[in-house]
């Protein structure tokens, strides 16, 4: 992919000035610059909701700014669509999918670029082994694997041939592992002069990877530094603007507890066309410890935290007990009278009904286990207030008042929230999805710190993360599900990343699954 | 010509307006655009088709006329629910509504007369072979245009680019816009195909199947190839199945009324809606199949954020 007469080193491939955009009161980019040199990966570095999508959904077309200019190789860049911008040169490849699940990869790919999708299937194959992405032109996407699918925008992204190419947190759905095979990838494409513009809120990416980073909060630039002689904290300090706490975690107790949340042999078959089953799944956590699983997202997490919550309930009695009681064929809210509490992934439709006030919400997971909330069916809203309150108060949720519906809240100051109403409840086993998920780094941290001490005090904690370093921070022992099974719970001082990246791409003794024996 | 053949004939008759109905809203949908006024588009598409045929004394204006009726109808829908993100639901209702109010008001100088019917295209010779003579000739322009319209459909699709371009918008418009593709044009084209086949179908029930303007003429029919459309999983073919099931089933029921027989009529009037649900319930059972062909963003408003 030669090309052509590449200008002076000096001059920046692409350059964007002063580039302003406000949705109704909240300025989402304040007069953000940058420039990028041919053949570097340039950071865009910053915390949830600091404008780094927005200003690259603005270099690619897809939003048009209030002011400022974009221009490349030194001419003028006026895009309006996705489409211009790749006549342009410059590719994108999306955080959240924009892929077409019923179809395939080549339809996929001809949707963007135009011409038939057979026509493509020869030059996908041949673009996804020059750059070390085998893909199979013909396969369904619904039926891809996570990081397959990103390497279907990848490639989708290569076959425009684009000299500046934009990746948006590429890495958060990929085994350690096969995010060094991006960055092998990423190397190669900048030593093809092109540029790359690398958005992430990792620390470790930025240095391990990128030339230059620029660093975004509420939506200005506060610095532009070389990665390579910034230390993690540092850039963290540009980053939240404060130094973040680092999680302290007691030792655990020497004897550790009773199994409060046992799991035997736990076996569901996949709930639609594009749900995982799951094999054999056992557990145990006992009281004063934190469990976590790691996992690639779509791996059956989602499956086994509905089967622990009892929104699907077990086949058969004995395969789930909460502190002691057989809760394997009981719902959630006998689950919840047993001492359990349940924190889903999605905040907004799962955890919390979006147009509900905050007590509202707090009714949704409590009107059949707290009398003093509901008595007789009649609801007492003055104490649902109080105790609303009292959530916002102990668990720092900013912009919030009892009576606010739950979709008023940010990300992050939501899932304050919803921690903190299964807190609230001092629960002896807690079971929490991703609990961390989109929450800037300070109220991370804070969260962290909460689910040790919950710990600590004695719950039994069950942390479900595709976040390898929180696991490595908060976790006492460690389990990976991968395409439904759960390898052996290891402790955290016999195992490191790699270990745990080789047991998430599938790396484990498989006794369950098809194909693996009996 | 055989009693099967006549039965045949009527069921062909019975079939032909909700496929064409159902066709039309099969794509409005396959684009992610749910219109519940095919009722209303039915019905202005049969008094525009009459009252055209009848001043102008030719039934191919009347069926260009009940054509472009649906047209004009849908593109009042298309206007609220794609440029002004109205909902789509109460949109569609309220478009049915006024179908069914403006055919009243404008058809009341129509109702009784005796109307203009679409010419039979005879062919000398094969129209009076047996058996198939009767099936396959012999039928006005629109049974024809119906199943031409049905592969039509099926190949644009399955088997062009532009086909593939309105399944991706009905899939994943912010996707489909993030890619580029034009959401609102493409939605715009697929309501407008979807008011022009349902006043298509209009025009069949004014001009040949009873060829005359009774208020209502329509008696539901916009609703049964709503369903259609659903239980068919939005796929071509099995919409076309559905539409014939469902005539024959309705024939049949008016012979065994005819005939007597002992069971309650309200009962046979009502066997094939029974029978069409219960056949398209069970082919839609299969949720890999419904699930891979649903177009995803059906009925949510499309608001780029610009």
């Amino acid at each position: 992919m030669e090309q052509g007469q590449s200008p002076s080193a000096e001059t920046p491939l692409l350059q964007v000035r002063g580039i302003t955009r406000r949705f109704g009161e909240v300025v989402a980019n304040d007069a953000v610059s940058l420039s990028v040199m041919p053949g570097q990966i340039h950071a865009v570095l910053g915390e949830n909701g600091a404008g780094k999508s927005t200003l690259v959904r603005i270099i690619y077309g897809v939003i048009r700014p209030d002011a400022g200019t974009i221009s490349l190789n030194g001419r003028p860049l006026r895009v309006t669509s996705p489409a211009e911008a790749r006549r342009a040169g410059v590719g994108m490849v999306f955080q959240h999918f924009s892929l077409f699940e019923p179809f395939t990869v080549a339809q996929n790919i001809a949707l963007a670029l135009g011409g038939k999708a057979a026509a493509l299937a020869d030059r996908i194959r041949d673009v996804s082994r020059a750059y070390g992405l085998p893909l199979d032109p013909d396969a369904l996407v619904a039926d891809l694997s996570v990081g397959e699918r990103q390497r279907v925008e990848i490639v989708r992204c290569l076959l425009a041939d684009p000299r500046v190419i934009i990746l948006d947190e590429p890495t958060s759905v990929l085994t350690p592992q096969e995010a060094e095979g991006l960055f092998a990838t990423l190397r190669t494409l900048a030593g093809e002069g092109r540029a790359i513009i690398y958005i992430t809120h990792r620390l470790r990416e930025v240095r391990e990877l990128c030339d230059a980073a620029t660093i975004l909060r509420h939506g200005r630039v506060v610095a532009s530094v070389d990665p390579k002689t910034e230390t993690a904290a540092s850039l963290a300090r540009h980053m939240v603007g404060a130094d973040i706490p680092a999680v302290r975690a007691a030792p655990p107790a020497e004897r550790p507890g009773a199994p409060l949340l046992h799991v035997r042999d736990l076996t569901l078959p996949a709930d639609g066309p594009f749900g995982v089953a799951l094999y054999g799944v056992s557990l145990d956590v006992r009281g004063g410890e934190v469990l976590a699983i790691a996992g690639v997202a779509g791996n059956g997490q989602r499956e086994l935290f509905r089967a622990l919550s009892g929104e699907r309930l077990a086949q058969a009695r004995g395969v789930i007990c909460i502190g002691g009681h057989d809760v394997s064929l009981a719902g959630i809210n006998a689950r919840r009278a047993a001492g359990a509490a349940f924190v889903p992934e999605e905040r907004l439709g799962h955890a919390a009904v979006p147009h509900m006030s905050l007590a509202g919400n707090l009714l949704l997971t409590r009107h059949a286990v707290d009398r003093d909330l509901v008595r007789r069916g009649v609801i007492s809203w003055r104490r649902a207030r109080q105790r609303t309150q009292r959530i916002i108060d102990e668990h720092d949720v900013r912009a919030a008042r009892p009576d606010r519906p739950a979709a008023a809240l940010s990300g992050g100051n939501l899932q304050k929230f919803v921690m903190g109403r299964a807190l609230d409840r001092h629960p002896k086993v807690l079971v929490v999805n991703q609990p961390t998920w989109g929450v800037d780094a300070a109220a991370a941290a804070a969260i962290r710190q909460r689910l040790v001490d919950l710990a600590r005090a004695g719950a039994a904690v069950l942390v479900i993360s595709q976040d390898l370093d929180e696991i490595f921070q908060i976790a006492d022992r460690i389990a990976v599900i991968s395409r439904g099974e759960l390898s052996p719970a290891v402790a955290v001082e016999e195992t490191d990343r790699e270990r745990i990246g080789l047991a998430m791409a599938g790396g484990f003794e498989r006794r369950h699954a098809p194909g693996a024996g009996a | 010509m055989g009693a099967f053949e006549a039965f045949m004939l009527t069921v062909i008759a019975a079939a032909t307006p909700l496929l064409l109905a159902a066709v039309g809203e099969l794509v409005t949908e396959r684009s992610g655009v749910l219109n519940l006024g095919v009722e209303g588009m039915m019905t202005a598409g049969a008094v525009a088709a009459f009252a055209t045929a009848q001043l102008t004394a030719s039934p191919w204006l009347g069926v260009l006329a009940g054509l472009a009726a649906g047209m004009a109808l849908s593109l009042v829908f298309a206007v609220l629910v794609l440029t002004l993100a109205a909902n789509q639901v109460a949109t569609g209702l309220a478009l049915t509504l006024l179908g069914l109010g403006l055919s009243g008001l404008l058809g009341a100088g129509f109702v009784g007369l005796p109307g203009e019917r679409l010419p039979k295209l005879e062919v000398a010779g094969l129209s009076d072979l047996p058996l198939v003579g009767p099936l396959l000739f012999g039928h006005d322009a629109l049974v024809y245009a119906s199943f031409a319209l049905t592969i039509a459909v099926w190949w644009f699709l399955f088997h062009t680019r532009a086909g593939l371009v309105l399944r991706a918008v009905g899939v994943n418009h912010d996707a489909a816009h993030a890619q580029g593709l034009p959401v609102i044009a493409v939605r715009y084209g697929a309501v407008l195909f979807g008011g022009a086949l349902a006043g298509l179908a209009g025009a069949y029930l004014s001009l040949s199947y009873t060829p005359q303007w009774i208020e209502n003429m329509t008696a539901g029919r916009g609703w049964i190839a709503l369903a259609l459309v659903v239980f068919a999983t939005w796929r071509p073919g099995r919409a076309l199945a559905g539409a014939y099931l469902f005539g024959a089933v309705w024939i049949l029921g008016l012979h065994a009324q005819a005939l007597g027989v002992g069971l309650p009529s309200q009962l046979l009037s009502a066997l094939p809606y029974l029978v069409t649900i219960i056949a398209l319930v069970v082919i839609s059972r299969n949720r890999t199949l419904t699930l891979t062909n649903t177009p995803a963003s059906l009925g949510q408003p499309f608001v780029p954020d610009r």
